[in-house]
């Protein structure tokens, strides 16, 4: 699987035979160069083909569902009505603007393949193209990474690059097929926008800058993280500055991207004047005016012509131009014109700062801390490559490597905050990693081919000073079979590497998580479909327009498969909501009853896991992987409704479901709907009823009756279970 | 042949039967009526009460409580509108029926008469405070009045009372005014304070208390002075309609029959208010008055027919509703001032009274608030003996679209006149830059 040139060139077979096609040097290693790149994007695309050989074409986890379905819209409407869609299915009563609370570019972009396939006769179904989406993209990365490499170093690191993250996990995790999410294409286009960027800075042309603010639109069309993008070049700007690399091509690049990149975001209504009224967006903003006064200072100093009195004016400049700018700041920011920062950019920067303030943040596990196990799973040997990929870009600095060496150092801070921005770092990763294994390999086989070959290699430009190197050390003992013992070691780790990778694709990543696979007892797989089993019961067996209650990660595949109202779902826009939801599932029945009732809640929706033992269910201790679990309902709910009272769910600071459990919990309507007539049943062979499989104890409280709700329907696995709300209970009882 | 003539018939019958079904849909007086009795001596010393029922177009159907074949329903749909308990001291109904199978019944949307007595069962009492109404505990207690009792030969020791107590309503006593005292033999009963569905249409006068006569008082009276109900009405969300006495003879004939003097005043009546009173009552738990109903709910846009799926926010639209009232053999205009809807999306955004133009249609208009979201038609009108109506209908109110917002803003121009006057200045800059020298 893994290809680098140098093994190419290396292997004599495939020398020979393109030796008897008579090609010219540089004709050969352009043909090996596109067939490898070629090589690549294939493997990229169905290195992630694995979740639909396994399952089905079908959609992954939450977001994606949205997604899908909004693209459906779209497709089936047209964009003007996407554009303006207001949808009243989701966040009852509040309603959804989806047009303007979303990030376009995905379904846009998938439309656009659908629609284009539409004309060329393809008839394909626009679930196939969401489904693909993501591998295309991804497929699409590595020629940007290719390009991005060539450029950074030569173009046997952008290919080492380009084969790096074809399989990189750290990336594949967020494109295989079915993950239909917007960073699906977001890591294509940021690292497009990266590279463009890098290009102008390097050639200092007004096209590439114009290319790079388009990359830069396509990017804030399709993810929030743009922010990255947006911080990340002004910081790089600035050093360039600091270290006196200040030219007239940073110039060009920086003033272009930036006007034109803001302007075309303003296009995107959810993204609407935060580039000139929002505090994460102002470092650009300050960075921007410094250019000019650098530029300004510039010209002074060449109108002077005297050291002395330029020193004076810069002084008096520089002095008053950062006072204005902070002037400028601290009125925009207490008049209310600059918003404060958000919540979760602050929690990137205080890794702290989400557990104590926002829970909803803190509750979701993707923005949990990174653990050091998930950086080996995702990333594999390139965690040693990249240190040594530092070394090699600090070896020989200039402003592409600086770039990326600010790239990769950032964004592995980033990673390490928050477990999903591993995604994010993953290309510069790769690049730098590539990096180190081109220049290693290359200096390796220089020395290899030395003695055969005296005369150094006469490829490329960027290979003379490592062939030089080789020249000189040629008075070392065993060089040469120290060289191929290296060479070997090199290509022992890129294979593991690359059976890493198809590893955890097929293991880790491909599962779709709305349907469960297990191992059973004799090693067969078990399939659980019961997510979708009651969402097509719901869609089914209740009236249109019924609303329905559950926690909000199950929000969005409601609304997509089961098409039905739901009170809170996975855009977690209103806090406020979440936690009237959250009350209600952790208050008393008769509480949360009248609560269900002024939202007009017709189905209650709780997935539970005792049966199967799936341990990511509704009613789960809140551990700091886990994320649908029931305490952090509490603490939401506690957050807005101070009614609410964590102590009263435990016992001792400790969370239990069995006897011991505390009696407020054992109470709560989460807590009866998920054992509702659980007691009666027996899990295990040799265990009492009622033994909850995926906490291990038996329930404490086994004889559960509901006053105002009674059970509509449990799936095969008792997975999903729904509830109906009798709305005229009990027609004779008082108030 | 015969077999095509036996279809038809059978499809005939069969419409027939739709056709008496949507017939009851159109009309909420109640047809069928179990009389459960304790033994039929009830049905004819009861009979003047029957037969008033049965004039009015009642179909009876006399059971003995304890009848082992007794059912309320067959093959899940139930076989009678409503339930007359005449059966004070039974402990056990016989056939399918319980206290829980008579709450469903209840629960279901059918009506109830409950009659008590002194030493009533305890299924009767279990019914009784299910619907809210509690009894004396003590099963010998009698409603004891030394004051407003009614003056009789026979009864020397004040349990039978002549009350004129009566709740203020129209709609459930008529509109004529009941001028004799109802007389009152039983037990009393109070109303449990968390229930706020029913009503006490009959209370004992302040002086009255509840206690056994035979027994000499030892401790003060649990149930005294108006707090005593008599006879309670109960109305459940649903509108199943309950009527609850503590005393079955006063539905006697001997009761209805007799006249009535009541202690301290002079005016003797030839007649009590019995039969008046039961009678009004009983047309109200049945369904042939107080019963509203609400048809044709529209709304549209102020200028349009149709109306729409959705509207936008600052939309001016109508709102109509067409209210009757059961006038027991046909539907009337509703006639009222004080009918409002709400558009509501968790709280109100709009509240109005509506117009109405005498004939039962009720309207109003008005300009949707700048809040987008799942709004809802709300109607709740709760009124003293009339069913309750609750209209709902929802709708969607979204934001303006993109091309719907004013195109140029007089507050704008500067800005326009700076961009333009910036591109042409641009312009001529490059122009003067680049051909002079």
């Amino acid at each position: 699987m893994e290809k680098s040139p140098a093994d190419l060139l290396a292997s004599p077979g495939l020398s020979s035979l393109l030796k008897s096609l008579k090609l010219k040097t540089k004709q050969q290693e352009l043909l090996i160069r596109v067939s490898i790149l070629c090589l690549v994007y294939v493997l990229a695309f169905i290195a992630r083909l694995f979740s639909v050989l396994r399952y089905e074409s079908m959609i992954h986890e939450f977001d994606p569902y949205f997604n899908y379905r909004v693209t459906q819209f779209l497709t089936k409407k047209g964009f003007y009505e996407f554009w303006n869609w207001f949808d009243s299915e989701s966040w009852y009563p509040l309603g959804r603007i989806i047009g303007g609370t979303l990030y376009p570019g995905l379904m846009v972009t998938a439309a656009l393949i659908y629609w284009t396939l539409r004309f060329l006769r393809f008839a394909v179904h626009i679930r196939e193209v969401c489904v693909l989406t993501a591998p295309f993209f991804a497929a699409n990365t590595t020629l940007v990474a290719y390009f991005f490499g060539k450029e950074l170093w030569d173009s046997g690191a952008g290919l080492v690059a380009a084969a790096l993250i074809a399989i990189c996990p750290g990336y594949i995790s967020r494109s295989v097929a079915g993950s239909y999410d917007n960073e699906g294409v977001a890591i294509f286009a940021l690292l497009l926008t990266f590279y463009l960027f890098v290009k102008a800075v390097n050639t200092g042309s007004l096209a590439w800058a114009l290319a790079s603010a388009f990359g830069y639109f396509y990017m804030v069309s399709a993810w929030g993280g743009y922010v990255f993008i947006i911080n990340l070049i002004p910081l790089y700007v600035l050093v360039l500055l600091v270290t006196g690399r200040y030219s007239m091509r940073l110039y060009v690049a920086y003033n272009c991207m930036y006007v034109l990149g803001m302007l075309l975001a303003m296009q995107i209504r959810f993204v609407g004047f935060q580039h000139v009224q929002s505090g994460e967006h102002m470092a650009a903003m300050g960075v921007f005016f410094l250019m000019q006064v650098f530029y300004f200072l510039d010209w002074v100093k060449y109108l002077l012509n005297d050291p002395k009195k330029f020193h004076t004016f810069l002084r008096i400049t520089v002095t008053s131009a950062v006072g204005l700018g902070v002037i400028s700041l601290g009125v925009g920011t207490a008049s209310g014109y600059i918003s404060p920062w958000t919540g979760r950019f602050y929690s990137l920067l205080d890794p702290t700062y989400a557990k104590d303030n926002i829970p909803i943040i803190a509750s979701v596990s993707e923005h949990q801390p990174t653990a050091w196990s998930s950086f080996m799973f995702d990333f594999h040997i390139l965690l040693l490559l990249f240190p040594a990929g530092l070394y090699f870009c600090f070896k020989r600095l200039s402003d592409a490597t600086i770039f990326i060496v600010m790239y990769g150092l950032t964004s592995m801070y980033f990673a390490g905050v928050m477990v999903r921005l591993i995604l994010v770092a993953t290309p510069a990763v790769c690049l730098i990693s590539a990096i180190a294994v081109s220049a290693t390999i290359k200096n390796l086989t220089q020395l290899v081919r030395a003695k055969s070959k005296p005369a150094p290699m006469g490829k490329g430009t960027t290979s003379t000073k490592a062939s030089s190197k080789g020249t000189l050390d040629q008075s070392m003992p065993f060089q040469r079979n120290g060289a191929v013992a290296l060479l070997l070691g090199a290509f022992y780790l890129l294979s593991r590497y690359a059976i890493h990778c198809t590893w955890v694709t097929s293991e880790a990543y491909s599962s779709p998580s709305i349907v469960l696979a297990a191992r059973g007892a004799h090693g067969n797989r078990v399939i659980f479909d019961d997510y979708r089993e009651a969402y097509f019961w719901l869609r089914q067996n209740t009236p249109q327009d019924a609303k329905v209650m559950s926690w909000w990660d199950y929000g969005y595949q409601i609304t997509a498969m089961g098409n039905r109202t739901v009170i809170v779902d996975n855009n977690t826009w209103n806090n406020t909501h979440i936690a009237t939801v959250g009350r209600a599932m952790s208050s008393y029945e008769d509480e949360a009853y009248e609560i269900m009732r002024s939202l007009d809640v017709n189905y209650v929706l709780v997935v539970f896991g005792g049966v199967t033992g799936y341990s990511s269910d509704d009613i789960n201790k809140s551990s700091l992987v886990t994320y649908y679990a029931f305490l952090w309902m509490v603490r939401i709910g506690g957050g807005v409704f101070p009614i609410i009272k964590e102590p009263d769910y435990l016992v001792n600071g400790e969370y239990r479901v069995d006897k011991g459990a505390a009696p407020k919990m054992l109470n709560c309507l989460m807590y009866k709907l998920s054992y509702y007539r659980f007691g009666e049943l027996t899990t295990e062979y040799g265990k009492p009823p009622g033994y909850d499989r995926a906490r291990g104890v038996e329930i404490g409280n086994k004889d559960i009756k509901l006053e105002h709700l009674e059970e509509a329907f449990t799936t095969s696995n008792w997975i999903a279970q729904l509830f109906a709300a009798v709305v005229l209970s009990l027609s004779l009882s008082g108030n | 042949m015969f077999g095509k003539l036996l279809s038809t018939l059978l499809i005939s019958f069969h419409l027939f039967a739709i056709l008496c079904v949507s017939f009851s849909e159109e009309n909420p007086t109640d047809r069928r009526v179990l009389v459960l009795l304790e033994d039929f001596a009830i049905k004819s010393s009861h009979s003047l009460f029957f037969k008033s029922l049965e004039t009015r177009g009642f179909d009876l159907d006399f059971k003995l409580a304890d009848d082992p074949k007794l059912a309320l329903q067959r093959y899940g749909k139930y076989l009678y509108d409503a339930v007359i308990l005449f059966s004070p001291t039974i402990d056990r109904f016989g056939g399918s029926i319980d206290a829980a199978s008579l709450l469903e019944f209840v629960d279901s949307g059918h009506d109830l008469i409950l009659a008590a007595d002194a030493s009533a069962s305890e299924l009767i009492r279990e019914i009784a405070v299910e619907c809210g109404v509690d009894f004396d505990e003590d099963p010998a207690a009698l409603v004891i009045d030394h004051m407003s009792y009614a003056v009789s030969e026979t009864e020397e020791d004040h349990t039978l009372i002549a009350s004129d107590d009566f709740i203020q309503s129209e709609v459930i006593l008529g509109s004529t005014k009941i001028e004799a005292p109802v007389l009152f033999k039983g037990i009393g009963h109070s109303i449990n304070p968390a229930n706020n569905l029913v009503l006490t249409v009959l209370s004992a006068s302040p002086a009255a208390y509840s206690a056994n006569p035979k027994s000499k008082l030892s401790n003060p009276p649990t149930l005294t002075g108006s707090a005593i109900s008599l006879v309670s009405i109960v109305q459940a969300r649903n509108n199943a309609r309950i009527l609850i006495s503590g005393s079955l003879s006063m539905f006697s004939n001997r009761f209805f029959r007799s006249g009535v003097q009541k202690a301290g005043t002079t005016s003797k009546h030839e007649k009590c208010g019995n039969e008046q009173f039961l009678t009004e009552l009983s047309k109200w738990v049945f369904h042939e008055s107080g019963h509203l109903k609400a048809v044709n709910v529209k709304h549209h846009k102020v200028g349009e027919k149709d109306e729409p799926s959705m509207y936008r926010i600052k939309d001016d639209l109508d709102y109509s509703v067409e209210v009757y009232e059961w006038s027991g053999t046909s539907w009337e205009p509703y006639l009222a001032d004080d009918l409002q809807v709400q558009f509501y999306m968790m709280s109100p955004y709009v509240l109005k009274t509506l117009s109405t133009d005498q004939k039962g249609l009720y309207y109003t208009s008005f300009k949707v608030p700048d809040v987008y979201g799942v709004f809802q038609f709300k109607v709740e009108y709760q009124r003293l003996g009339y069913t309750s109506l609750s209209l709902s209908k929802q709708i969607p109110v979204r934001p303006f679209r993109h091309n719907e917002y004013e195109r140029f803003i007089p507050a704008a121009y500067p800005y326009y006149g700076a961009s333009f006057s910036m591109m042409s200045g641009f312009f001529i800059f490059t122009m003067v830059y680049l051909y002079t020298k």
